[in-house]
């Protein structure tokens, strides 16, 4: 008997030889557990996400094994550490590329709000140039806090309404972040 | 070959090659330091590089220092030479007016002044005559003040929740200049 489990299917009707359910349950679970994540990494934090992809914390087992290093082809954008004034125009870049549906998940204090960092060269939150779905606390974060971050950015992918990119208060949000 | 030079060699042939060049000398810290004009620095730095005796022919560090309270020398440009073949160090200090805020650039002596000429420029706003491409290294190019200088903030002026209590910023105007300042 294995002991790989299995995810749960969502909520259906289940007959002889059919099972019926909503479809945005079904592809948020297949996007949900096959997010492709870009590391963002720029600092320490990037050092624990190492960790957290290595053997022991191993990120893998929530479909996360194929880290993307091309932004075209990535689904949660994972920005890890200090992110200096110059370099925000270089992550906004990053996620301009992406392809929607894609979620940003900030980790760590530097990433959420600039940290200790309360100078004129960092930038206070990567939030003030792109849109963020999850902050990961923590200066910086264990292994464990960044796979707490993953799962909620998994629950958030589950139940997202596939019109939810369509949505008013979706094109408001981009465009208070002058994004198309 | 052990022609070892002490300090006061150093300063002996800098006054015997540019009589009445020091305006200051002293040793904070067991280091010898001199200030000079900010137009005897080139011809200085020069022959102290070429000069047979001295051969101090590496260029450690240049970096800007900004003193408000000292009146029409509030700017300053400090260079750090070495002479690896005797082992000593000297540092030698240009002060001058922020109103006009210029000195020669040695980049036609030392290559790697380029580059620290260019950060100090960025920071300070030293503007160094002869300069190949004096524009801005490490901030964003469109960056409009110069961040070093005291009359600017420190702080980011987006900040909104940063809590002065825990950066050391309760009120108070930050460690006393006077202790701060390197007095000889």
């Amino acid at each position: 008997m294995s002991e790989i489990q299995l995810v749960n299917p969502p909520q259906g009707h289940e007959g002889q030889g059919f099972f019926a359910t909503r479809l945005d349950q079904v592809i948020g679970l297949a996007r949900a557990n096959s997010i492709w994540p870009l590391p963002f990494a720029t600092s320490c934090c990037g050092i624990e996400f190492m960790a957290t992809m290595g053997t022991n914390y191993d990120l893998a087992r929530f479909g996360m094994e194929r880290l993307s290093f091309s932004p075209r082809q990535s689904d949660l954008l994972m920005v890890m550490g200090t992110i200096a004034k110059k370099m925000a125009p270089v992550l906004r870049q990053v996620y301009e590329q992406m392809a929607e549906p894609k979620w940003v998940i900030a980790v760590g204090a530097c990433a959420s709000s600039g940290g200790i960092f309360d100078t004129y060269s960092v930038l206070q939150g990567i939030d003030k140039v792109i849109p963020v779905d999850v902050y990961v606390p923590g200066c910086p974060p264990r292994p464990e806090q960044i796979i707490d971050g993953v799962l909620k950015i998994q629950e958030l992918i589950k139940n997202e309404s596939l019109r939810r990119r369509y949505s008013p208060e979706y094109q408001r949000l981009m465009e208070s972040y002058q994004l198309q | 070959m052990n022609n070892a030079i002490d300090k006061q060699t150093v300063l002996d042939r800098i006054q015997a090659q540019f009589p009445g060049i020091i305006l200051e000398a002293g040793e904070p810290y067991g280091m010898l330091t001199i200030e000079v004009a900010r137009e005897h620095v080139s011809p200085l730095i020069r022959f102290l590089k070429d000069d047979a005796q001295l051969q101090m022919n590496f260029l450690t560090d240049l970096c800007g220092v900004h003193f408000p309270d000292q009146p029409n020398r509030e700017l300053g440009v400090i260079y750090h030479v070495h002479s690896f073949i005797h082992n000593i160090r000297l540092r030698i200090k240009a002060f001058f007016p922020i109103s006009d805020p210029r000195i020669d650039s040695l980049t036609g002596q030392y290559a790697a002044a380029n580059w620290m000429e260019r950060e100090t420029y960025d920071f300070y706003g030293v503007l160094f005559s002869g300069h190949p491409n004096l524009k801005r290294i490490l901030n964003v190019d469109e960056m409009d003040y110069f961040p070093l200088r005291k009359e600017y903030p420190l702080e980011d002026a987006g900040r909104t929740d940063k809590d002065d209590r825990f950066f050391g910023r309760d009120g108070h105007e930050g460690i006393e200049f006077e202790k701060r300042v390197d007095r000889q």
